[in-house]
């Protein structure tokens, strides 16, 4: 090979000039066998002790049941080990999948139209509020502070570039987005948006009252539905339903591993009328030269490779292969399946709810229907509650006060369909035994 | 390619043959009020096999690495040993919810501060960030780094960024992202950056420059050095789109080269599976005087006195304790809803494993390598624009082609297909008319690129002697050639419900 190149060693191939060439060597790992990187792997897995708790950890990502058949096909090389599918014609497999994942998506949101997938829930709601920046041209967004903290959090980071203004609006008694500053705060035509996610941070059902969504889109602000947990959609009321003409969101709890955070998928949905400014890939429907139905990447003029600093979004990737995850899980649940498991989630969360809030000196900080996560205030602080629980083996939740110092004496506790009674019997009896519960009694 | 027809999952299936994956519970409508519950929920219901079914054949429809050679020029498409597969889906790692303790999640933590530590050390970085969850993510975060860099330092007016027109899109678009101006600069005709033009552009409102190196054109630039020494002369950052790091593990490093921020496309060079367009993963790397602003959170370890370890270089962490640290007023705050895309960095440490510094130095050897070997064996049948010493990719020219016998770089594209190769990356980047931009990559062997370099050298033969054979192709795929105005000027999004009567 050498020779037909024309050089005499491979090292001719690489050569820099001395000005650039390696000031230090590269140190990295050893180099392990196979056998030796799983044994290396094993003990990274052994100090990783989480999986030996029962666990009540929800807040964004979400333990469920996924049956074999989504990781059987998803492990299939033709998805993974396939690149965006530029070349239509021997990608019409994945072109066609994207295209039932936009649809699936469409129908929960209960909207027009949704993209191939974003990076996360939180990034598609940094990307949903710029698409209502530049369809209103106004550099503020209104954003209720019962959205989960790190989707505010990457809205901040994502605003500091654009120079846009986020303001909040605060929850109420009853948990959910305080309304009644509302027609004040957009009497000024500042905002680009209105931003309320339901179910809400505290897992309280926070849809837009009747009505309320109107007089929003009576001062040409966008109204963003946020949802952090996707199952709540084959329950609840569709965001467009309450007004939503954007939808971001996190899918991650169709089929999709938690993996410590990642890769999860976020998705976005939207009216037509959003539909040019959607960021990131979109699959669309159309025929090939001989009239047969054909898939294909399409309004890519929109995009960074062509429009470069002109386009709507820098996101030159989707999430495909966590899509596809996603849509596996969706049409081998179906609609009764996931139907069913929506249910379960609420019985369980019901079950947790009242076991736990029949404790003395424990009860639900918030009233109101919740999906599958609940709010409870507990004798003492919640951080010193956890790690109690900790100590019996119980991952307890979330301490409300590391995002809301008001909040310091709450947890969020999680229940989904792999909740069993057991589990929420076991909570109960840590959190009856604990000490701290016993110091608050005095 | 199977040319059969499936239809959606949606025209599939009938109400009621559902999977029974579930216990049975109470009904929906007795757990939530009237005015919150959903009315309708218009999904079809399928059985197992009919789900499995449809998605196999929808799988056979896929053109990916495990189906053959991906020479797609800038995507760096190589094979993914199964093993990084196998290690992310340790239950123990799978499973791991991003709220667990730290006391919870010591392993994990080990493998993202001891990926952190071999990238810092592999690229000449001071600190790498994993958080970003793609390329585009990263310049983001990198553009974002450099605004609060030069707020803190009282140079707020710095507001250009200056990208040259080999540039992937998007670095203009993140520029713009983070409210810079975008400054398009033209390389020379040897493509490349002329330090000389460089100092004519740059001044007291530089911010960034960004680029490549290998650039776009899969050529080094031996000169980045005063390149670099221009724009710090000027008081701009230094940015690496690690797009092209394939090409230069182990022989030269961006720190070495006066980069002062990059990111890497771990899901290019570190054998993450592409997955049919993502999930990828960007960390961002940065020199010592802006780990500072890098996003929360951050791995920190503590040796066994509890004292902070500020490791350079490779070291065992055995011994050794982590925390994330999201204590950091500094930070430009945080760019995703977790701290990375934690499984891929399972996979890119895996490959770190099995590769050590020597086997990374050679991959980027003998990706070079490869890439020559095309361009030398294809060079006397199609334009080669750049006809010298490339790295890991290289651009040909369908431009004489073209006008001789109405091929464009497209339809050479097409041809490929229909040979049972994916087509390389064309009209990219955009310097070049009727560009094809081959990166064979180094898991490829001789006996695949020679088959290749075969297939091209017929697709321009056949073109010669009768072009409308290749402008008809291709025909062995699962449909012909796609109707793409249509597809943008009525576009058709989703499938809809049929409506009721």
């Amino acid at each position: 090979m050498l020779r037909v190149i024309g050089v005499d060693s491979l090292d001719d191939l690489v050569r820099v000039p001395d000005a650039v060439a390696l000031r230090a060597p590269v140190e990295v790992t050893p180099r392990l066998s196979e056998i030796e990187i799983a044994e290396r792997f094993r003990r990274h897995a052994e100090r990783t002790t989480a999986g030996a708790y029962t666990s009540f950890l929800g807040a964004g990502a979400y333990r469920h049941y996924v049956p074999p058949v989504v990781g059987a096909i998803a492990m299939r090389g033709e998805f993974l080990t396939s690149y965006t599918p530029y070349q239509a014609e021997v990608s019409q497999g994945y072109l066609q999948a994207i295209y039932e994942w936009q649809t699936y998506i469409a129908l929960l949101t209960g909207l027009d139209v949704a993209n191939a997938s974003v990076y996360d829930g939180a990034t598609a709601l940094a990307e949903a509020a710029i698409m209502a920046v530049n369809a209103t041209g106004r550099k503020a967004v209104l954003v209720s502070s019962a959205v989960h903290p790190n989707y505010r959090a990457v809205l901040r980071t994502y605003a500091e570039g654009l120079e846009l203004a986020v303001d909040e609006l605060p929850y109420g008694a009853d948990g959910r987005t305080d309304l009644s500053s509302l027609d004040a705060a957009l009497a000024g035509g500042r905002y680009a948006a209105l931003v309320v996610q339901s179910p809400n941070f505290f897992g309280t059902i926070d849809a837009l009252p009747r009505g309320a969504a109107e007089k929003v889109k009576a001062t040409k602000t966008v109204v963003i539905g946020v949802v952090a947990e996707a199952m709540s959609l084959a329950a609840l009321a569709a965001p467009a339903s309450w007004g939503a003409e954007i939808c971001a969101g996190e899918a991650q709890s169709f089929g999709n591993a938690i993996a410590y955070g990642g890769p999860h998928v976020g998705f976005i949905a939207a009216t037509n009328e959003h539909l040019r400014r959607i960021p990131g890939r979109l699959a669309g429907k159309s025929v090939d030269v001989n009239g047969k139905t054909a898939y294909v990447l399409t309004l890519q003029a929109r995009e960074q490779h062509i429009r470069r600093e002109k386009a709507t979004s820098n996101i030159c990737t989707n999430q495909a292969h966590c899509a596809l995850c996603a849509t596996v899980y969706l049409a081998a649940m179906g609609k009764t399946g996931l139907r069913d498991c929506a249910a379960l989630n609420l019985a369980r969360t019901s079950e947790l709810r009242e076991k736990v809030t029949s404790l003395d000196g424990f009860s639900a900080r918030f009233d109101g229907p919740v999906f599958n996560e609940v709010a409870v205030r507990v004798p003492g602080r919640a951080r010193d509650v956890l790690q109690a629980l900790e100590e019996k083996n119980i991952l307890g939740g979330i301490d409300l006060g590391r995002f809301y110092p008001e909040l310091d004496d709450c947890i969020l506790v999680t229940a989904t369909e792999l909740t069993t009674s057991d589990d929420v019997d076991r909570l109960v009896t840590a959190l009856s035994e604990i000490p701290v519960r016993a110091a608050a009694r005095v | 390619m199977p040319a059969f027809d499936t239809p959606l999952i949606f025209e599939t299936g009938r109400d009621g043959r559902a999977n029974c994956y579930l216990p049975e519970g109470p009904p929906l409508e007795e757990l939530l009020p009237k005015d919150a519950l959903r009315e309708e929920l218009p999904l079809p219901d399928n059985s197992e096999l009919d789900v499995v079914r449809h998605f196999t054949r929808l799988s056979q429809k896929t053109f990916g690495i495990d189906t053959a050679f991906y020479p797609l020029g800038s995507c760096t498409m190589k094979y993914n040993p199964r093993v990084n597969d196998a290690m992310a889906n340790l239950p123990a790692l799978r499973d791991l919810h991003p709220f667990a303790p730290d006391h919870a999640a010591q392993g994990a933590l080990a493998i993202m501060w001891e990926l952190e530590r071999a990238l810092s050390s592999l690229f000449g970085m001071a600190a790498f960030s994993l958080n970003p969850a793609a390329g585009a993510h990263a310049e983001l975060a990198a553009l974002l780094i450099a605004k609060a860099y030069f707020k803190a330092k009282g140079e707020p007016q710095r507001n250009v960024v200056v990208v040259p027109d080999t540039a992937h899109g998007t670095n203009p678009a993140s520029a713009a992202m983070v409210g810079f101006k975008v400054l398009s600069l033209k390389s020379d005709a040897q493509g490349r950056v002329d330090p000389a033009e460089m100092r004519k552009v740059v001044g007291p409102d530089t911010a960034v420059c960004m680029m490549t190196n290998p650039n776009t054109l899969g050529l080094f630039e031996p000169r980045i050095h005063e390149v670099s020494d221009v724009v710090h002369a000027a008081g701009g950052l230094m940015y690496y789109d690690g797009a092209n790091a394939n090409a230069l593990m182990g022989n030269t490093r961006p720190g070495d080269m006066g980069f002062d921020l990059m990111h890497l496309n771990l899901h290019k060079t570190f054998t993450i599976p592409h997955g049919g367009g993502g999930a990828g993963a960007g960390p961002v790397g940065v020199a010592e005087h802006l780990v500072r602003f890098l996003p929360n959170p951050v791995v920190r370890a503590h040796d066994a006195d509890g004292k902070d370890v500020d490791a350079s270089g490779w070291r065992e962490t055995a011994e050794l304790t982590f925390a994330l640290d999201f204590d950091r007023p500094d930070a430009i705050g945080t760019m995703r809803s977790f701290w990375s895309n934690f499984a891929h960095m399972v996979r890119a440490l895996a490959y770190t494993y099995a590769n050590g510094a020597d086997g990374l130095e050679q991959v980027s050897k003998l990706a070079v390598l490869n890439a020559n070997y095309i361009r030398a064996s294809i060079r006397d049948v199609i334009d080669v624009p750049y006809d010298e010493i490339n790295r890991h990719e290289f651009v040909a020219s369908a431009q004489t082609l073209k006008r001789e016998t109405g091929v464009r770089a497209l339809d050479v594209g097409k041809a490929l297909l229909d040979r049972g190769y994916h087509a390389p990356t064309v009209y990219f980047p955009l310097i070049v008319p009727e560009c094809l931009m081959i990166e064979p990559t180094e898991t490829e062997s001789k006996e695949t690129l020679d088959e290749f370099i075969a297939a091209l050298r017929e697709i321009v033969t056949t073109a010669k002697a009768d072009p409308e054979k290749i402008l008809e192709t291709p025909v062995n795929t699962a449909v012909g050639r796609i109707d793409e105005t249509r597809a943008a000027r009525q576009p058709d999004l989703r499938w809809r419900p049929p409506q009721t009567p």
